[in-house]
């Protein structure tokens, strides 16, 4: 099976700190592949350098055969995203916001308003296509998130912690979605998560990121058995070490609980 | 284009959403209207400047598009985390589209707050002095509109967080409208008052105003117009330049 994203040797300094050292790894087409690590690792910064939002020190990135730096929007094209935040309008319609999504990938109109209704009754929203977004709950808005990734139609979805903070029918559901993407439309899913159990049931292959390197990479099996664990939460903490990270809070973290002040926490 | 004509329709349909937003920013202009219209009416009268009213409306409107234009761009600040503009940036559309569509999309927003203050105004007791110079009013409406949005992005574009919002409105949105001659006239001030205000854009978007909706400019609106025409572009360049270096 080929590869569809392949990172070599990819850097990542501010000044003296280096938050990816030297990462190198392989997503197969059509797999669902996950990208674990503690608080800090460096999963973030090199999700942002698979995004084109952020510069590589230095290293090489293709996705899909391209590279970030040189075919931008080419990258762009292929690829859809879940962040960790909403990244929706909220004073628009479910609707609108598919709409707006396919209008900016250069979806044309009729290509538009089918995807939209067939992506908008595969995550059961349809009834609520014309509810602004801001009345749905933190679950809605995850599964509307994914069904407007998928609108243009990339071959690959990354997602950032999908089901954080989701009761659990909705994070079963919502790995439901993106396994029959995976399935039926042969969709390559990255995502990063802190729920290993969830990680175990549904990711092919597994790479495991620490103080910025690679430190284990593999099949859930395949972990689980290198460190003798039963669970690949056991795996993971045998790998990374049980300590609390320690972090600072930045700018994205007061946003944050200024945005549950004035929100009500959704 | 149509990516300019997304952003640009999502900045309306979201103004046009919040009932609440748009009242609530009609009461400071209607203070300011009537509490300093009314109030310095008859000082003014009696220092022979004429009507308050008729002085102190543009410049009252002026101050709607201001503030509403500059929240535009600030808005920023927050889409960033969690809104829409995350969405934009990992789109396959360029950062000068964005803002450009945004900025079209809050001036736009920003001249509709104009229009309903100059309706508001009428109410006042404000007039037109000339009715055929009426459409030149929506120009300069349109530029002061396009000016401070553009400023807004472009100091969204480098503050992290809303704190830096604060700063901003008290040290520089707030002088920039007081010292515009929206309030008073810029006429036999002290030079260092005098200089300020020769040096503010708005001022000369206010002059426009006082043109084209009231008695007379003091500088002439060819003038306003070109000072004006030159900030916008240089605005518009320094807000793309900024806003394509944001990093999320």
């Amino acid at each position: 099976m080929e590869n569809i994203i392949e990172i070599k040797n990819l850097v990542k300094k501010y000044g003296d700190f280096t938050a990816v050292n030297n990462v190198s790894f392989e997503v197969k087409k059509g797999e669902i592949f996950a990208f674990l690590g503690p608080n800090g690792a460096g999963k973030t910064t090199t999700i942002k350098m698979l995004t084109t939002l952020l510069h590589p020190t230095s290293g090489d990135i293709k996705i899909d055969g391209n590279d970030p730096r040189h075919n931008q929007n080419k990258v762009r094209e292929s690829f859809g995203i879940v962040f960790q935040d909403p990244s929706l309008d909220d004073e628009l319609t479910a609707y609108e916001n598919m709409d707006m999504h396919g209008m900016l990938y250069g979806v044309k109109r009729k290509d538009r308003k089918e995807r939209t209704e067939q992506l908008l009754k595969f995550v059961e929203l349809w009834d609520r296509r014309d509810s602004l977004v801001k009345q749905f709950s933190g679950g809605m808005k995850r599964r509307l998130e994914i069904a407007r990734g998928f609108m243009h139609k990339p071959k690959i979805l990354f997602l950032d912690e999908p089901t954080i903070g989701l009761d659990p029918q909705t994070r079963n559901h919502i790995w439901s979605y993106l396994k029959k993407l995976n399935e039926e439309e042969g969709l390559t899913v990255f995502l990063t998560t802190h729920h290993m159990e969830e990680a175990d049931k549904v990711s092919s292959r597994i790479a495991i990121i620490d103080h910025g390197n690679i430190i284990s990479q593999g099949t859930p099996e395949e972990l689980k058995s290198k460190t003798g664990k039963e669970t690949l939460e056991e795996a993971f903490l045998a790998l990374t070490g049980s300590s609390i990270r320690e972090e600072q809070a930045n700018s994205q973290d007061a946003l944050r609980s200024q945005r549950r002040m004035w929100r009500g926490g959704r | 284009m149509i990516e300019i004509y997304t952003l640009w329709l999502r900045q309306v349909k979201r103004y046009l959403r919040s009932k609440s937003r748009i009242i609530g920013s009609l009461g400071q202009p209607i203070l300011f209207l009537l509490a300093l219209g009314y109030g310095f009416g008859p000082i003014f009268a009696k220092a022979g400047q004429g009507n308050y009213i008729q002085f102190l409306a543009p410049g009252v409107i002026s101050m709607s598009i201001l503030f509403t234009a500059v929240f535009s761009g600030i808005e920023i600040i927050w889409d960033r985390q969690f809104g829409f503009l995350k969405e934009t940036l990992v789109a396959p559309v360029s950062r000068f589209k964005i803002m450009i569509g945004r900025t079209l999309g809050g001036a736009t927003v920003a001249i509709f707050q104009g229009i309903i203050v100059l309706l508001i105004s009428f109410l006042a007791g404000f007039r037109i002095y000339n009715w055929a110079l009426f459409p030149l009013a929506f120009v300069f409406m349109a530029l002061i509109a396009l000016l401070f949005t553009a400023l807004g992005t472009a100091i969204a574009s480098v503050l992290q967080d809303m704190q830096g919002f604060q700063l901003i409105m008290n040290f520089l949105v707030m002088p920039l409208f007081f010292l515009s001659g929206s309030l008073f006239p810029p006429s036999g001030l002290p030079s260092a008052l005098d200089t300020i205000i020769k040096l503010n854009p708005l001022a000369y978007g206010v002059d426009g105003l006082h043109g084209t909706l009231g008695q007379m400019s003091h500088l002439g609106l060819v003038t306003d117009f070109w000072v004006l025409g030159i900030f916008v572009l240089a605005l518009i360049g320094i807000g793309s330049f900024l806003f394509s270096r944001i990093q999320v």
